[in-house]
């Protein structure tokens, strides 16, 4: 199991890449920053599994929230609106 | 599916399936009954185990407690078997209104909510609710305040979600059982909230 390098609380970028494949993170969400707000654990990395691989070592998995403001230009509703979406920790930016 | 009375051959998904599972007959590991059983169970299966979850958590604070902390230790602690299900529930409150998305496919804790409507699973629900989830609950019948902060949680990976809703007020001394009558499947996704029913109107003699 890979190592946990962030806690709750830390402020993570999601990386903004378009690999072909099973990628669970979703291209709306790519390339944008929040805070993480848990850690949910380690789990086979989807896009290994995905290709019949064992998908080992685990990678941690955060709930990261994002504010609804930052991730859709004009977006309508409070500022205070929030998206929370699990990201793998290796599609964190270093 | 609607039958049209033309023959179609089947996908390959579907091949891959009906393959596996003769096999599976043919070798002894499951019987047809097992399986038509099985899917006769899962499609029976309603949410709930959601509301008995939510009405349990109204009535003992330390439940609710543990049920925020482990969702999956919750759902084991009132007897429902759940395997492989991760769950996360979220907590409705006077400032906080969460709702529920898999903008990916449909992941949906079936085991605690049955199968999921099929609304859930199109797209147009899964695009639009992460990105004008007010207006998208308006069309559901359910206006969120401008003040209240609206949490939208996508079920991408392997976390399972369900929603804590308020419960209603006028519910003073309601039974478990009566409590959790009032949660709805639309309300453990975020899409509605907890209502009492309708008094039939009284006519002014």
């Amino acid at each position: 199991m890979a190592d946990a390098r962030y806690r709750t609380g830390d402020s993570v970028r999601v990386r903004k890449a378009a690999p072909l494949g099973h990628v669970r993170t979703p291209f709306y969400i790519r390339g944008h920053a929040g805070v993480v707000e848990r850690v949910c654990g380690a789990f086979p990395n989807p896009e290994e599994l995905a290709q019949q691989r064992d998908g080992l070592p685990a990678q941690p998995l955060y709930r990261v929230r994002f504010r609804q403001k930052d991730v859709w230009p004009g977006y309508r509703g409070s500022a205070a609106d929030v998206i929370e979406i699990e990201i793998f920790q290796h599609w964190i930016e270093e | 599916m609607k039958d049209s009375g033309r023959y179609e051959p089947y996908s390959y998904f579907q091949l891959m399936e009906v393959s596996l599972r003769e096999l599976l007959v043919e070798k002894g590991v499951v019987t047809e009954d097992a399986i038509a059983g099985a899917m006769a169970a899962m499609r029976a299966r309603g949410p709930e185990r959601g509301a008995a979850m939510v009405a349990h958590a109204w009535l003992d604070p330390a439940y609710k407690a543990r049920m925020l902390a482990n969702g999956t230790a919750a759902a084991e602690e009132l007897g429902f078997e759940v395997p492989g299900l991760r769950l996360i529930v979220v907590e409705n409150a006077p400032g906080t209104h969460n709702v529920i998305v898999c903008t990916l496919c449909s992941c949906y804790p079936r085991m605690l909510l049955g199968m999921p409507p099929e609304w859930y699973k199109s797209r147009p629900y899964r695009s639009r609710v992460v990105r004008e989830p007010r207006k998208v609950l308006g069309e559901f019948g359910l206006k969120v305040a401008a003040k209240v902060r609206i949490r939208v949680h996508d079920s991408n990976a392997d976390m399972r979600y369900m929603v804590l809703p308020m419960r209603p007020a006028g519910t003073d001394g309601w039974s478990e059982e009566r409590l959790a009558s009032l949660v709805t499947r639309d309300s453990l996704i975020g899409v509605a909230v907890p209502v009492l029913p309708k008094k039939p109107k009284t006519r002014k003699s």
